[in-house]
């Protein structure tokens, strides 16, 4: 049917949250013809919803800061799967990239000397371990990522960046050479489908949440840019590696900062004891998330938890008093009246580990340059495709990611990809075309959805398909149970591929979306499962009862989950950091 | 419970609607009026709204609930449903393209007229521009805007005149740039504003902060433009 429009550009962004919107900034700057696809009005993205701040070491709160000691917890806090030379280039460009984004205007908490305010968050130290918890977390009050996330819109307005707001990006439009030359996108207003046609193509479509029951995420949060990686036959790495947050609130799921127990909130089981004392004995509550979400699980099972059905645990506030909850933690406290119906202010949380951030995806170098492997296992880099944010897997989280690392990543990786598509543009890169058999290609999963006649409803599959993997695949895993888990993926593919979309009409058409968005997450989900399952080892937020140690001998290494074979090959781990020694592997306490 | 809804598909209806569903809602819970959309749109899903991080921080999903505008996600259903009834209506006074779903693009308009980005021309220092606390506290209140238009499309002056009047949104915006310590251009701010529209159409009605799901107050904001504006001219 390809008589489509065809819309062309230097670079198309493929998402309007924070690594998206750096991107877009840093090329529409240098006058490049850039546009932004995104699902949602920008400042609707789920980087909207990152509360506690933007861990960097710009040695406000502590005037000796060093970025390497930011690197030194990240490098722990990911179990030593973080690659080093990302982690390094993330903690030592950080400072300048925060201090730009306070320059655009980024409304940031201030100390008494008038810089930026700075909060201890979890898995945080001093030189490198020894010198105690460091508070490293530049905030916004607790609306950091509302904050960052508007400065860039605003931003991106000021330098006239070209947005196709509510336009959904369908799939990867490729040509016979292999290379990547655009996607086809559908304009949600109108209905019409278009081929955007560019030289680089930056995928900044986040995570993928809604693959879970009980999640932290958005609605948006779909996995579409994993989705249409794993169509064209590209691998994820580490895509088993999800966070469960230890404070979602029980019952909504709605998120509770860290930055909580960063001001000095923190867990308490049905006997009023602070539990954390015996799981992490230094750094108690802010441990890293995976650590303190199984030690929140293990007072549950153990007949520790609260209710009645004794299935949470609760996240103790009121000690602080009134002025510093409503000075440093006032969105906090609304979410907690509206979805717990409690008052922090007196009374505690109550709070469950939730499924909130996924650490892998589509692996990419530090210029957010997509990456696979050839025939001999050795990195092939994906003409014309980029990742960056949380669908990239750089990777700077490795097996957990740390609080405060995730909005850094955001923006230092866009700012990077950026810059890399600006010095590729700058030498003059030819548009290589796309032939009418092309993008027929990218558009079939489109059109066999349009045309569909009879099959089961999105609602039902999605519910099915986020049960499977909050009971399969959650905080604790066992082989054999991922296995039962997989057979019934297996069977809802089937089931999946055959949705039906009853309402056909083109003007925002809602049920359309979210049949396409079902398909990613499916995408997303079985790539979680196998990858899970074949990783028989724990380490980070990876945690297997049948194989509960961290195998350094075989599994010090990434995971890559190839669709076409449903088969998961290894990949190293970089651990030689340009500027700095290595650090190597120890066993992980806090 | 009777949920009484505003349905307009351009491609199939002449005109707009109210359809009437009825819905079992799960004992024991109240749940928030975005929560009862998703219900009925497992019902019917040709049913159409925005909305996105279900949590109030997004500004996707404002409608008028039972004749009062706000976010769905944030509001409970015991407190926006009379007589057990629901009545949902997309936001008032701006074009709908289906359904709940409103165009924005006046309101979007509006907001990028006050230029709504940080300007200083200073050089900018190797760390960030200090602040200090106090300065700091004047953009509370201010910066937490979601831009929901919750506000906006409540204000009978901004239905009389999208096109000249800025609205409370946008107006809140243009104070939070002028009352920070960083922003340098507080002249060329107050110069595009100066027209008998922009500000000046903003009769004090206060519905707007009435309707503000995140408890700001617009029409404080545009009192001190006001005051600003009248400074200036002297």
């Amino acid at each position: 049917m390809s008589g489509i429009r065809t819309l062309s550009f230097d670079a198309v962004i493929v998402g309007g949250g924070g690594a998206g919107m750096r991107a877009a900034l840093q090329l529409s700057q240098s006058g490049y013809k850039t546009a932004v696809i995104s699902k949602v009005f920008p400042t609707r993205s789920h980087t909207v919803s990152a509360q506690g701040g933007i861990t960097c070491a710009i040695a406000s709160d502590d005037p000796n800061d060093d970025w390497r000691w930011h690197m030194y917890d990240t490098v722990k806090g990911s179990d030593y799967i973080g690659d080093q030379d990302a982690i390094e280039y993330m903690c030592s460009e950080g400072p300048q990239t925060v201090f730009e984004l306070e320059h655009m205007g980024l409304p940031f908490s201030r100390t008494e000397s008038g810089r930026i305010y700075q909060r201890p968050f979890g898995g945080q130290s001093k030189d490198f371990g020894k010198g105690g918890q460091a508070a490293r977390t530049c905030a916004a009050a607790d609306r950091t990522g509302h904050a960052l996330l508007h400065t860039l819109y605003q931003g991106n307005v000021k330098n006239k960046t070209v947005f196709f707001n509510e336009w959904y990006a369908t799939d990867i439009v490729r040509n016979q050479d292999g290379v990547v030359v655009g996607c086809i996108a559908i304009c949600i207003e109108t209905g019409e489908t278009v081929y955007i046609q560019s030289k680089a193509t930056v995928f900044a479509t986040g995570g993928a949440g809604r693959i879970f029951a009980s999640t932290t995420n958005a609605l948006i949060c779909t996995g579409d840019g994993v989705g249409m990686a794993l169509r064209a036959g590209y691998p994820v790495q580490d895509i088993e590696m999800w966070q469960f947050h230890p404070t979602g609130i029980y019952g909504a799921g709605t998120l509770v900062t860290e930055g909580c127990r960063g001001e000095g909130g923190y867990l308490v089981n049905k006997d009023g004891e602070r539990f954390m004392e015996r799981y992490a004995p230094n750094a108690k509550d802010l441990a890293g998330r995976d650590v303190v979400a199984r030690s929140m699980v293990m007072e549950i099972l153990e007949g520790r938890g609260v209710g009645p059905n004794g299935d949470h645990v609760l996240l103790k506030l009121d000690h602080l008093g009134e002025k510093v909850l409503n000075a440093k933690l006032p969105g906090i406290l609304e979410l907690s009246r509206t979805f717990a119906h409690v008052d922090p202010v007196k009374e505690p949380i109550p709070v469950v580990p939730t499924c909130h951030y996924m650490m892998g995806g589509i692996p990419t170098n530090v210029n957010g340059q997509a990456i696979t492997q050839d025939a001999n296992g050795n990195d092939k880099i994906i003409e014309g495709l980029f990742a960056v944010g949380e669908v990239a897997c750089v990777s700077v989280h490795g097996a957990n990611r740390l609080g405060g690392n995730s909005l850094l990543d955001l923006v230092v990786f866009g700012r990077a990809a950026g810059k890399h598509i600006e010095g590729m543009l700058k030498q003059g890169v030819e548009q290589r075309a796309a032939s009418k058999e092309d993008i027929d290609q990218a558009l079939t999963r489109l059109n066999r959805l349009n045309s569909t006649t009879s099959g089961e409803s999105v609602a039902v599959l999605r519910t099915e398909l986020q049960t499977i993997m909050q009971n399969y695949f959650g905080v604790f895993r066992r082989g054999d149970y991922m296995r039962q888990g997989i057979e019934k993926l297996k069977e809802l593919r089937g089931r999946i591929a055959n949705i039906n979309l009853e309402d056909k009409s083109n003007a925002f058409n809602t049920a359309r979306i979210e049949a396409l968005e079902l398909e990613n997450l499916f995408e997303v989900a079985e790539a979680t499962a196998i990858a899970a399952e074949t990783r028989t080892e724990s380490r980070g937020a990876h945690a297997r009862d049948d194989f509960q140690e961290r195998d350094d001998e075989n599994w010090l290494c990434h995971s890559l989950y190839f669709p076409a074979s449903k088969s998961v090959a290894k990949r190293a781990v970089n651990f030689t950091p340009k500027t700095v020694p290595t650090f190597e592997p120890k066993v992980r306490t806090y | 419970m009777l949920v009484s809804l505003y349905r307009y598909n351009p491609e199939t209806d002449e005109k707009p609607s109210m359809r009437d569903y009825e819905l079992e809602l799960p004992e024991g819970k109240d749940l928030m009026v975005l929560d009862v959309l998703e219900l009925l749109k497992r019902q019917d899903p040709s049913i159409a709204y925005r909305r996105s991080c279900r949590e109030g921080v997004c500004g996707s999903d404002g409608m008028n609930m039972n004749g009062t505008n706000g976010l769905a996600c944030i509001t409970p259903v015991s407190s926006a449903a009379k007589n057990g009834k629901l009545v949902l209506r997309p936001l008032p006074g701006l074009p709908v393209i289906r359904d709940l779903v409103v165009d924005m693009s006046v309101f979007y308009q509006q907001f990028e007229k006050i230029e709504p980005f940080l300007i200083n021309n200073t050089p900018a220092p190797a760390i960030e521009r200090l602040q200090s606390p106090e300065e700091r506290e004047k953009l509370d209140g201010l910066y937490e805007c979601i831009l929901c238009a919750c506000c906006s499309t409540n204000c009978p002056s901004f239905w009389w005149n999208p096109e000249k009047f800025v609205g409370p949104a946008g107006l809140l915006q243009a104070y939070r740039f002028l009352a920070d310590s960083r922003d340098t251009a507080t002249d060329a701010r107050l110069a595009d504003l100066e027209d008998p529209f922009s500000v000046f159409r903003c009769r004090g009605i206060m519905n707007c902060v009435a309707v503000c799901p995140k408890g700001l107050n617009p029409t404080r904001a545009i009192g001190h433009i006001r005051s600003m504006l009248l400074q200036r001219a002297s």
